[in-house]
Formats: C-alpha cells, sequence, structure tokens
C-alpha cells in the first residue's frame, strides 16, 4: 500500500508538467491547426527564465574576505544581499517562484513573436511542413539557449523552507516510510491551479467561449464577424505561458539543460495522442496517467518481470492506443481520425 | 537483361551519377573535401537519403523515426563482425536483411495510420529502440561504450579459411581493406547500385502507384485498389537502404553506437532529403553532400580561425563579424543547421532541385517572352 502510494505521488509530478506541455499543444493545435514541434523548447525557455532571473538576482561584487588574514582572499556577495541586507538574502532564496512574475510576460511576448513571425503562414500548408519548420525553430532555440548557457545542467535550488520533505504517509494513516519532497507537492498544485485556470478562462469568460466557438467551427464563427485570428494568436500566446510556467517551476526537480524541451516534447505529443487530438480534458487526463503509469513501471518489481519496461511504457501505450482506439481516449470522433 | 534497360535521358543520369561519384576525390580537390573519410561520409548518407526519398517523396509518408534501422545495421554488421568474419559482404548482407526484417514489423504497425499519427507512431518506436539499447539491450549493443570489434572474437568463417588479422581487425573486402579509399571506392559501387535501384523504382508502375497514393489514398482505394502492401513495400525498402547505409558505417569504421538511433539523426535525414529536393532522384544525394560538407568546414572554425578569415576588415568590424559568426560554426553547427532547415520549408519546401529548375524556367520564359511579346504589349 506505502509503495502504492508513492508511485502515485512521483507519477503525479511528472504527469503535471506532461499535461501542462500537452494542454498547451492540444490548445493549439485544436485553435491554430498547427502541430508544435518547438512547444517543448517554450518548457525549456521558461526554465531558463528562472536561470537567467538567478543570474540577474545573485549579480555579485567581489568583497575583501575580512577572516582570511593570511593573504588576500575575496569572495562574492550579491548586491542584493549589499543593498537589503537579509531581505536580499531571502529574494535570492525565493527566486524560482518570483521568477514566475518574470516569465509570464516573457512567455506571452516569445509566444505572441513566435505565432506572428513563423506559425502564421503555416496554417494552410501540411503537417509535415508544418512538424519541419517547427522542428528546425526548435533546434535553433535550443542551440542559442546552449551557446549562451553551455550544455551542463544549471541548479536552481528551491526556497529553503520548502526544501524537506513532507511525511505524507502519516497524513493517510499510513506508515512514516513514505515521504516526498515539498516541492514536488508545490509542483502538483500549482499544475492543477494553472490548468484550472486555463479551463476557468475558457468557459467563463467571453474571450473562452468565442475561442471554443471557433474550435469547433472556425468559419461560422469568423462569419459572424469576429476575428478568429486574433484570438488564436492569444491563444497561442497562453499556450506559451502553460509550458514556461511549467518549466520554471520544474526547474528545483530537474535541473534545466538545453535539451530537456526535446525530452519533454517527444513525451508529451505521446500524451496529446493518448488523450486524443484536439481535446483539453484528454491531454490533461492522459498526462496524469502516463506518468503514474511510468512511475509504476519503474518499481523493482515489475522490472524484475518485464526488464527495461520503464524506459518504453509511455510510446507502447501509444502504439496500442493508436492502433486500436485512433482518436484517443477522450477525443471527439472524427477529429483527425485516420 | 529488361530491367537493366533504360530511357536515353535515364542512361545520361545513371552514367553522369555514377561517374561524379566515382571522380569524387578529383573533383572535390580544389574544395578540400576530398579525403576518404569525409567521402565515405558524403556516399553512405547519400544511400540513405535516397533510401529515405524512396518512403518520403514518394508516398508522403513521414518517417521520424529511420535513424532506427541505421542503428540495427550497425549493430548487425558488428556482430558479423565478432561472430563470423571481417569481410564486409556476409556483413553488409546481414544488416541490410535484418534492418528489412524489423522494418516489416515497425511498417506493419505504423502505416495503419497516416499523417501526423505515422509520424508519431515511428519516432515512438525509435525513441523504444533507442532507450532499449541503451538500457536493457546492453548485453547486444554494449550501452553508452558502444559496440566494437576485439581481437579475440570468435570470428568463425575467418577461422575455417584460415584468414589471419595482423594488428586491430579492421572490415576487408576479400583481402582489401576498407580503410581509406577502398572503403570510400567500396561504399560509392554500393551507392551506385541504390541509385540505380532507386531509378528503377521511379520510372517503374511501382513507383507510380506510390506517387498515386502520395496525391489521393482514398481515390486509390476506392478504385478498389489495395494500397497497404504497396506502401509497406516501400516502408521496408527505405528501410533496408538505411540499414545498409548503417552497415556502410561500420564497415568503414568498426563501431556502433546508439547515438545513431535517437531521433536527431532521423531529424537529420528529413533535412537531406528536403534541403535537395524530395521526391527527386537526385536531390537526396546533393542534400547529403552538401549537408555532411558544411558540418565538415563550419564544425572545423574556431575562433581564432574566424578571426583570420575577417582580418581584411578593420578591426572593429573584425570582431564585430567574430562576434556574429562565432555561436553559427564549431560547436554551434546545429544552429546553422537548424536555421537551414527552416530557410528551406519556409521559402523553397520543394528543396534545391525545384529551385534550380525554378531558375531555367523562368530564364526560358524570359528567353521566350524577348522573343515573341504577348499580345497585351
Amino acid at each position: 500500500m506505502d509503495a502504492i502510494l508513492l508511485q502515485i505521488l512521483n507519477g503525479l509530478d511528472k504527469g503535471g508538467a506532461y499535461a501542462l506541455i500537452a494542454l498547451g499543444l492540444t490548445l493549439v493545435f485544436g485553435t491554430l491547426g498547427v502541430v508544435n514541434f518547438a512547444h517543448g523548447a517554450l518548457f525549456m525557455l521558461g526554465a531558463f527564465c528562472a536561470v537567467t532571473f538567478q543570474k540577474i538576482m545573485t549579480f555579485s561584487k567581489q568583497v575583501k574576505d575580512e577572516s582570511i588574514t593570511f593573504f588576500d582572499a575575496y569572495k562574492e556577495i550579491p548586491y542584493l544581499e549589499i543593498w537589503f541586507g537579509e531581505t536580499g538574502t531571502m529574494l535570492i532564496d525565493w527566486v524560482v517562484p518570483l521568477s514566475i512574475l518574470l516569465a509570464i510576460p516573457v512567455m506571452l511576448l516569445i509566444g505572441l513573436i513566435m505565432e506572428r513571425g513563423l506559425i502564421q503562414y503555416f496554417y494552410k500548408r501540411s503537417h509535415a511542413e508544418q512538424i519541419l519548420v517547427t522542428f528546425g525553430l526548435a533546434i535553433v532555440i535550443q542551440e542559442i539557449i546552449k551557446s549562451f548557457f553551455g550544455a551542463n545542467p544549471i541548479p536552481t535550488p528551491a526556497p529553503e523552507i520548502v526544501a524537506g520533505s513532507a511525511n505524507i504517509g502519516a497524513l493517510f494513516g499510513l506508515s512514516d516510510s513514505v515521504v516526498y519532497p515539498y516541492w514536488r507537492l508545490i509542483y502538483l498544485a500549482f499544475a492543477f491551479v494553472v490548468i484550472g485556470a486555463v479551463f476557468a478562462f475558457l468557459q467563463f469568460t467571453t474571450f473562452g467561449m468565442v475561442v471554443r466557438a471557433g474550435m469547433a467551427d472556425r468559419e461560422t464563427v469568423s462569419l459572424l464577424g469576429i476575428n478568429v485570428e486574433r484570438r488564436f494568436t492569444i491563444v497561442f500566446g497562453i499556450a506559451a505561458v502553460v509550458a514556461g510556467l511549467a518549466g520554471v517551476m520544474y526547474t528545483p526537480i530537474l535541473p534545466p539543460d538545453y535539451h530537456i524541451g526535446m525530452d519533454f516534447l517527444v513525451l508529451s505529443f505521446v500524451v496529446v495522442v493518448v488523450g486524443g487530438m484536439g481535446s483539453l480534458a484528454g491531454a490533461v487526463a492522459a498526462g496524469f496517467l502516463l506518468g503514474i503509469l511510468q512511475s509504476f513501471a519503474s518499481m523493482n518489481e515489475i522490472k524484475a518481470i518485464f526488464p527495461g519496461i520503464d524506459q518504453i511504457i509511455i510510446y507502447l501505450v501509444a502504439v496500442v492506443i493508436l492502433l486500436t482506439r485512433p482518436r484517443g481516449l477522450l477525443g471527439r470522433k472524427g477529429v483527425m481520425e485516420d | 537483361m529488361k530491367i537493366f534497360k533504360l530511357s536515353r535521358n535515364d542512361t545520361i543520369l545513371m552514367l553522369g551519377f555514377a561517374i561524379a561519384i566515382l571522380l569524387m576525390p578529383i573533383w572535390l580537390q580544389p574544395i578540400g573535401a576530398a579525403y576518404p573519410d569525409l567521402l565515405q561520409k558524403f556516399a553512405i548518407f547519400g544511400l540513405f537519403a535516397i533510401g529515405f526519398n524512396i518512403l518520403f517523396g514518394l508516398t508522403g509518408y513521414l518517417s521520424f523515426g529511420h535513424a532506427v534501422f541505421l542503428g540495427i545495421g550497425s549493430y548487425t554488421t558488428v556482430w558479423t563482425f565478432k561472430l563470423l568474419s571481417m569481410n564486409v559482404v556476409p556483413a553488409v548482407i546481414f544488416g541490410t536483411l535484418l534492418a528489412g526484417l524489423f522494418a516489416v514489423v515497425i511498417g506493419y504497425v505504423s502505416l495503419r495510420r497516416t499523417g501526423i499519427y505515422f509520424s508519431i507512431l515511428t519516432l515512438a518506436f525509435a525513441q523504444m529502440s533507442y532507450n532499449l539499447a541503451y538500457s536493457v539491450l546492453t548485453p547486444i549493443t554494449n550501452g553508452e561504450t558502444g559496440l566494437r570489434v576485439l581481437r579475440d572474437d570468435p570470428r568463425v568463417l575467418d577461422g575455417l579459411f584460415g584468414v589471419v588479422q595482423e594488428g586491430s581487425p579492421v572490415g576487408n573486402f576479400f583481402g582489401i581493406n576498407m580503410q581509406g579509399y577502398p572503403g570510400f571506392y567500396f561504399c560509392a559501387v554500393v551507392l551506385i547500385i541504390g541509385f540505380f535501384i532507386s531509378l528503377r523504382i521511379f520510372r517503374s508502375p511501382f513507383g507510380l502507384k506510390l506517387t498515386a497514393i502520395k496525391s489521393n489514398q482514398n481515390r486509390m482505394r476506392y478504385t478498389g485498389f489495395n494500397t497497404r502492401p504497396y506502401l509497406l513495400w516501400a516502408f521496408v525498402i527505405s528501410g533496408m537502404y538505411a540499414g545498409m547505409a548503417g552497415s556502410l558505417m561500420a564497415v568503414t569504421d568498426p563501431l556502433a553506437g546508439a547515438e545513431r538511433m535517437q531521433w536527431t539523426a532521423s531529424g537529420e535525414v528529413v533535412l537531406m532529403t528536403i534541403l535537395g529536393g524530395v521526391g527527386t532522384l537526385i536531390g537526396p544525394m546533393l542534400g547529403a553532400l552538401l549537408i555532411k560538407y558544411f558540418e565538415n568546414i563550419f564544425s572545423a572554425f574556431n575562433e581564432s580561425a574566424l578571426h583570420d578569415m575577417f582580418s581584411f576588415l578593420p578591426s572593429l568590424l573584425e570582431n564585430l563579424m567574430v562576434t556574429v559568426v562565432h555561436p553559427f560554426v564549431g560547436d554551434g553547427w546545429h544552429l546553422t543547421l537548424g536555421t537551414l532547415f527552416m530557410v528551406i520549408v519556409i521559402f523553397l519546401p520543394g528543396g534545391l532541385v525545384e529551385g534550380v529548375t525554378r531558375l531555367f524556367k523562368r530564364r526560358k520564359s524570359d528567353g521566350v517572352s524577348a522573343k515573341n511579346p504577348g499580345p497585351e504589349s
């Protein structure tokens, strides 16, 4: 029982990342009809927003270290600490959550530029060409990041308060062996909040209503005199923000490097396909489901029966789903079914 | 024999191709690309791209996992080297056949879907194979270190015929070591044969059917035509080409690693095909040639070489140029590759071959309109 609970928890935080990326992918596909292979790059850019913010916050000045008297030693003290003292140190500690504030406008801007600058010319082109051009874009973004930040993973720790682990087992009346890092719980909650916000935005605002109408029947909506294209552009921006936020918050779990986006992208595409192309709820459900499935597959007991299953389980599920139920778990009938 | 009969134009094309490939060591001399390692790469990746084009160019099915077959070809070849003989003939044959076998399985499953689903299915298979090669299959693939030929491998056939290897083992073609120029010529001959087969396929009823599938598969089906076996054949053939290319890689340099199966490698062959021209005969070869050539040139540059290059400029401009160009060369070669990829897909989806034909057509039509001005002028 403990082991099962632990695996579900383990799966949920990864599943949260899958769900957030897949949500954006589906949103873009459902509105613009574009298959975006550069979406993983947006996740990565979000993560590097946090890295950049950390760099800015810890911009340091060399100060003579008074505690060493034998020779001239220097230590680096961040300007923030010099200026604000204790508050500064705290700000630096909270750099990851704070960088959300930076990431939202930056990612929105990047999303809008990407859509207006490139994606809009590919609405009418074939899916193959969309895949190819966004694949090229993903490589370009990735390499630019690599040339600025290098190829090594950059550690961006979570705030000290949440560095420990929560004793989940005691909470559910189980043994004390089920402990789980606080930050992953926060990530999970964060993922739910963002997903909830996106759904609420689509469900309860006029803007969202128009977008949903446009997803269902683009032509009729534009015949009513509504500029659907402009709204869809904004939707692309929102998808970029969602992917970026997923990336920002994921940095303490996995130190970001330049190809983190590609790693997540391939899996997220599989998630989208499993959930059903064009179905938002499907993407979210499949994201969590596959995350949990993957963490179960990496249990030692399972690996003893099927060696290597943890490496391929997601792809295996995708193959089975595509062959038996091509529209995915929650996909609408007739949407991209062949 | 009938299968060797070509139309006049095709004979010229075939001869021209063969001569151009075989004389590569000479005509590539002035641009500094005429050394065996690079020439081998040209031939191998040309073969890979030509095979990929049979699937993507003729049927329009975009596979994102073709590098799997490359990897399988390499592994099989190294295993043949280890177990049977250092002779390259059985090695290449086994590599090609096993890749074909895998292509049957993967193709049978993936071809049940079209469009983006097909791409994702092939990608899923590629990732699965890559992950497995790195983890569970380590006894077969030797994981991250890569599989290599050792001196004390059994090599049953070699032992039977009393062939003795001296020094570290290298592939040989009945006594000729497959390194340097002999290796290139071996690859070149295989490439020319591969090109010939691809030419035959393009001109055959089979090729015509594939093109018909590309232009409208539903219509083909409505006329009572079962498209699936043809698609599967196309997939298997192109998989075997990839396997053969992988074999040749291992022939010229007897080791195999899982990174050959990564999906970025699959992306590279897509780019080669697109750069040259999808669905054209000569395009993929052209694309492979250009990409491998520029990869070689660009990766060799470093900062001091750049400073040398721009040294004729005033120093301020020189530094500026170096800062601008530097991210694109050396380690940043992939940035150039990605940019190229985008530029080609955006502006020239038909590739270089289309670009050249368009240029010729325009010139011709310009000439015509100059001679006989239209009625409106």
